[in-house]
C-alpha cells in the first residue's frame, strides 16, 4: 500500500488533545490535497477523542489553524485550484481549502469506527498501560496491515509492541508541540519495527515537511533524555543556592540564567511550564523505569504537583500558571511553594536585586530572538561565549555549570546509545526545542 | 503641451505618520485609528498652517480601496467632517490606484486653472492595516485587469508583478549587478527613513541593510524573483496640503518662502487590459514625465530633488530610467554609485520613498509632493537635502497599477 492509498484512510486518537489536534490538522491537509487530485475518492481522518466536550472544541481550532495555513500556503494553493473559475480571490482560494480540510475529519468519540484505519497516529495520556489498552482495541478492529504511530515521547516503542503484539507495525513518531509549528519529528524504530514502516514514516515526513531525526529506542529519546536531565541540574541549583537566596529568588535567578545568559527562547521553568509540570514528573517515572540504573526525580517538580500547581495550557493556547505565574503568556511571577501563592517580579525591588546579583550580561550578548534570524548568528554567538568564559559574576558562573552540564547530558546521550550522534543530539535541541546552538560544541573550550 | 495659464502654488503640507509593522507602537491585534482619524488628521494638519478653513474653496481626496479595505464609500463627504466650514462645499473623490493621490493633486490643479476656485484642499489617504496582506493583497490586485489578469495571478498579485519586471531585468541586463542595484535601494530607503520620524521604517534596526536586501528569493513562499524587502509595507496614512493660485495663497496667508509653484505637470494613462509593452522599461511613466518636463520646458538634467514610485525597489530604478536620469539600462549604475542618496547629486525619495517612508496607497502621491514642497522650501528637517542653485526644480512620479496611471509634477520654490 502506497502512502496516498493509506492516507485515504487514517486515524487519530487523542484527537482533541494539544498534540492530537496538531496532528489531525497536519495529516486532514494532505488528505484534502489529495481528495483535489482524485475527486473519485473518499478520503477520512478519524478524529477520536474520549471527551465530546473538548471535540466540540476542536472543530473550531481546526477552522482557525487551517485558515491560518491556507492564508500561508496561498501560493501554492492558488496553484492547486487553478481550474476552478468560480475560485479567483486568495480569500475564495482559502475559505475553499479551509472548508476542504474540515470536510475529511470526522471528529467521533467511537473507537469503532477507527476500523478502516491503514494508519493509526496515537496522542493519548503518556501513561503505558493505557495505550496498549487503547491500541488493543483498535488491532482487534483494524486490519492487520494497519501502522501505528506513537507520539509518546518517553515510553520505549518495544514496550508497546510487545504490550500491544503489533509484531513491529509500530514507530514512535515524536512531533513536537505544537506539530503544526515545529519542524521536528523523533523518529524511534524499536528493534522489532518493520522496514515498511520505517520507510512510510520518512515518506509522511517529507510529505508533512518535518525534518526527521532518528533516535535509538531507550525511554526518554534524545528530546527528553536531555530536557529531563536539564530540569534536574536546574532544580537542583535551586536547592545549592539556598543559602544565598530564597526559594522563590532561586527559581527566579535559574530561569534568568537559562534564558538570557544561555540565550535560549524560554527559561528552564518556564519551559516546565509550558511542557505541564506534571507532565514532566510523569516522563521522569517513565524514564526512571525503563532505564536500567537511572533514577530521575526532583522534589521541587513533585512538591508542584502536590500543591496541583501544574502548568500546562488553557484550550486556547494561553499558558496556565506553574512555577511561574503568566499575564498574557509573559512571566509576572514566582511560585512560593510554602506559602502556596505567586511574588509577583518587582523590577524596583526584589527582582532588580537578583539581577544586580547575578551581574550585567556579559558583552557581546543579544537576545534569543534577535539573534535568531541574524544570518551572523554563529559568529556572534562564538564571541559572546568567549566573553562568558571570562567572567566571573554569580549569573556567569551558574551559566558556565549549566552550559556545561547541558554539554555532558548530550554527551551522555551518545555514549549511552540513546543518540546516534552529537550531531542527532543538536539537531533535536536546535529543531524541536528552538535553541540557537547544540549543546555539544566547543564554545566554552 | 500647453504651458500653465497661470500661477498654481502648493502649501500647507501635512504627512501622518505611516503606520503598519515596523512601527514600534504598532500591533497587528491591538485597535488602531481608522479612516476618519487619518483624513481629520491630515486636513487639520492642513488647516494649522493657513489662517482660515473658510478661505478652502474646495476639496479633493485621492483614495484607492476604502470600499474594501474599509468597507467605506462617499470619502469626499467624510472630508466635511475636517471643518464646519466645510459643509455645503464642493468635494470629490478621485481614484487612480496607488496613483490616486497624484490625482486628487491635477484634479485640484485643474479646478484652480479653471478659475473656479482659488483655494483646494488636496488629500490622500489609504487605511489597509484592517485586511490581512493576503487578503490585502486581493484588494490592491483590483489594480490590475481583474478579469483578465487575477484568476491567473499569484497569490501575491502585485509583487508578482514587478517581480517578472526584476525577472526579465535579471535576463536582459544580468542577475548581480541588479539585485545588488535592488539592495543598495533598500539600504538607501532604510537609511533615509531613519531620520524622519513619521516613517514606518523610522525604527528600522537590521545592522546590514544590505544583507537584508540581497535575501534570495523564495518562490515556494511568495514570488520568483524579489524578496520582501525589494517591497514598500501595508501602511495607513493620509498627507494633504493646498493648492492655490496666487489669490488663494495671498488669502490663506502663507509666505511664498513656505510654498512651491508647479510648473509642469503630466497625466498619462495606459490600457489597464494590456500587458506592458516592455517589462524592462517603464513606459507610461516615461510619457508622464516627458509631459511634464515639455510643459515645464526644463529636462531631467535640471532636477534637484527626486521622488519616484518605489512600490518596489525595481520600480524605482526602472523609473530613473523612464524619467531620463539614466539610459535603458543604466538605472542599476546610478544606485551602484551612490548618485540617489540623500548626499549624492541626486537626492531621490530622502524621506524614506514607499520602501522607507511606507505606502498608504491612495494617499502616496499626496506625501510625495508634501516631501518635494518641504524640501524646495527647506523645511524637510532631518531629510533636508542640498538643492543646488543651478537645479532647483522637484520632480515626483506617482504610479497606480503596474505603470498604468501616471501623474508626474515638477516644482520650484515660489519664493
Amino acid at each position: 500500500m502506497t502512502l496516498d492509498e493509506r492516507l485515504e484512510n487514517v486515524a487519530v486518537i487523542g484527537a482533541a488533545g494539544k498534540m492530537g489536534s496538531g496532528i489531525v490538522l497536519l495529516l486532514a491537509q494532505e488528505m484534502a490535497k489529495l481528495k483535489l487530485k482524485n475527486p473519485d475518492k473518499g478520503y477520512h481522518l478519524y478524529a477520536v477523542d474520549i471527551s465530546e466536550k473538548d471535540l466540540d472544541g476542536l472543530t473550531g481550532y481546526l477552522q482557525a489553524q487551517a485558515t491560518k495555513a491556507a492564508e500561508k500556503g496561498c501560493v501554492m494553493l492558488r496553484e492547486l485550484y487553478k481550474d476552478r473559475d468560480n475560485l479567483v480571490e486568495n480569500y475564495d482560494i482559502i475559505a475553499q481549502f479551509t472548508s476542504d480540510v474540515l470536510s475529511v475529519i470526522r471528529p467521533t468519540t467511537e473507537l469503532a469506527l477507527t476500523k478502516n484505519a491503514c494508519m493509526v497516529f496515537e496522542a493519548i495520556v503518556e501513561d503505558k498501560d493505557v495505550k496498549i489498552k487503547i491500541l488493543k482495541t483498535i488491532d482487534s478492529l483494524c486490519s492487520k496491515d494497519t501502522y501505528y504511530f506513537t507520539n509518546t515521547s518517553s515510553i520505549p516503542i518495544h514496550i508497546l509492541d510487545e504490550g500491544v503484539g503489533l509484531d513491529g507495525r509500530i514507530i514512535g513518531y515524536h512531533f513536537y508541540n505544537p506539530p503544526a509549528v515545529q519542524k521536528l519529528a523523533e523518529l524511534i524504530p524499536a528493534k522489532t519495527t518493520k522496514k515498511n514502516v520505517i520507510d512510510l514514516s520518512h515518506e509522511i515526513a517529507k510529505r508533512l515537511r518535518k525534518k526527521i531525526i532518528p533516535s535509538n529506542d531507550v525511554a526518554g529519546f534524545v528530546g527528553n533524555g536531555h530536557f529531563m536531565r536539564d530540569i534536574l541540574h536546574a532544580t537542583g541549583e535551586v536547592e545549592r543556592l539556598s543559602d544565598t537566596f530564597s526559594q522563590v529568588e532561586a527559581i527566579y535567578a535559574l530561569n534568568k540564567v537559562s534564558q538570557d545568559f544561555l540565550i535560549r527562547p524560554m527559561g528552564i521553568f518556564q519551559l516546565i511550564d509550558y511542557v505541564g509540570v506534571e507532565v514532566c514528573q510523569l516522563i521522569m517515572k517513565v524514564m526512571s523505569t525503563h532505564i536500567p540504573g537511572v533514577t530521575l526525580e526532583s522534589d521541587l517538580v513533585n512538591k508542584m504537583v502536590d500543591k496541583n500547581v501544574i502548568g500546562g495550557q488553557y484550550a486556547d493556547g494561553s499558558q496556565k500558571d506553574g512555577f511561574l505565574k503568566y499575564e498574557k503568556n509573559r512571566p509576572t511571577g514566582v511560585y512560593d511553594i510554602e506559602k502556596g501563592a505567586y511574588v509577583a517580579f518587582d523590577p524596583d525591588g526584589w527582582t532588580k536585586k537578583i539581577d544586580e546579583k547575578l551581574g550585567a550580561m556579559p558583552d557581546g550578548w543579544a537576545p534569543w530572538r534577535k539573534l535568531l534570524m541574524d544570518p551572523k548568528k554563529d559568529d556572534k554567538l562564538k564571541a559572546y561565549f568567549g566573553h562568558l568564559k571570562n567572567v566571573n559574576t554569580l549569573g556567569a558562573q551558574l551559566a558556565k555549570a549549566y552550559f556545561k552540564q547541558s554539554k555532558a547530558i548530550g554527551e551522555g546521550l551518545v555514549n549511552d546509545g540513546v543518540a546516534h550522534n552529537a550531531e542527532d543530539v543538536n539537531g533535536v535541541l536546535t529543531n524541536g526545542f528552538y535553541h540557537l546552538y547544540g549543546p555539544i560544541n566547543n564554545y566554552l573550550d | 503641451m500647453s504651458k500653465l495659464r497661470k500661477p498654481v502654488y502648493f502649501a500647507a503640507g501635512y504627512n501622518t505618520v505611516s503606520f503598519g509593522s515596523g512601527r514600534k507602537e504598532f500591533h497587528p491585534k491591538k485597535p488602531r485609528p481608522g479612516l476618519e482619524h487619518y483624513i481629520n488628521e491630515s486636513g487639520k494638519g492642513v488647516l494649522e498652517q493657513i489662517n482660515d478653513a473658510k478661505h478652502i474653496d474646495e476639496g479633493v481626496i485621492g483614495n484607492f480601496m476604502a470600499a474594501r479595505f474599509n468597507r467605506q464609500g462617499n470619502l469626499a463627504s467624510l472630508m466635511v467632517n475636517i471643518h464646519p466650514s466645510f459643509e455645503y462645499k464642493p468635494m470629490v473623490r478621485v481614484e487612480g490606484a496607488c496613483g490616486s493621490g497624484g490625482l486628487s493633486l491635477t484634479t485640484g490643479v485643474k479646478t484652480v486653472l479653471s478659475d473656479m476656485a482659488d483655494v483646494i484642499l488636496s488629500i490622500g489617504v489609504e487605511v489597509q492595516n484592517p485586511v490581512k496582506a493576503i487578503y490585502g493583497a486581493d484588494i490592491l490586485a483590483g489594480a490590475g485587469h481583474y478579469a483578465g489578469e487575477r484568476k491567473v495571478g499569484h497569490a501575491y498579485f502585485f509583487p508578482s508583478k514587478f517581480s517578472d519586471r526584476a525577472g526579465a531585468c535579471y535576463e536582459k541586463f544580468g542577475y548581480d549587478r541588479i539585485r545588488q542595484a535592488m539592495a543598495r535601494w533598500y539600504e538607501q530607503a532604510i537609511l533615509n527613513a531613519r531620520k524622519n520620524p513619521k516613517a514606518q521604517e523610522f525604527h528600522n534596526s537590521i545592522d546590514d541593510l544590505f544583507a537584508a536586501g540581497m535575501t534570495p528569493p523564495n518562490p515556494n513562499v511568495f514570488c520568483d524573483h524579489i524578496n520582501v524587502y525589494d517591497c514598500s509595507k501595508v501602511s495607513d496614512g493620509a498627507s494633504a496640503l493646498i493648492i492655490a493660485s496666487e489669490e488663494g495663497l495671498n488669502k490663506v496667508g502663507v509666505p511664498k518662502s513656505k510654498a512651491v509653484e508647479l510648473i509642469g505637470y503630466g497625466v498619462a494613462v495606459a490600457d489597464l487590459t494590456k500587458p506592458p509593452p516592455d517589462q524592462t522599461k517603464m513606459t507610461t511613466v516615461g510619457k508622464s514625465v516627458h509631459q511634464a518636463y515639455e510643459m515645464a520646458g526644463l529636462g531631467p538634467k535640471d532636477i534637484g530633488v527626486l521622488e519616484v514610485h518605489d512600490c518596489f525597489t525595481i520600480g524605482g530604478i526602472l523609473e530613473l530610467e523612464a524619467a531620463g536620469f539614466a539610459e535603458y539600462g543604466k538605472g542599476p549604475d546610478l544606485v551602484l554609485e551612490g548618485k540617489t542618496r540623500a548626499d549624492g547629486p541626486l537626492p531621490t525619495n530622502a524621506t524614506g520613498g514607499l520602501i522607507g517612508f511606507g505606502h498608504y496607497t491612495g494617499g502616496t502621491g499626496v506625501r510625495q509632493a508634501v516631501d518635494v514642497l518641504l524640501q524646495l522650501t527647506g523645511q524637510a528637517g532631518d531629510c533636508q537635502v542640498d538643492v543646488p542653485a543651478d537645479r532647483p526644480y522637484g520632480l515626483m512620479i506617482s504610479m497606480g497599477g503596474n505603470d498604468k496611471t501616471v501623474v508626474s509634477c515638477i516644482f520650484k520654490s515660489a519664493a
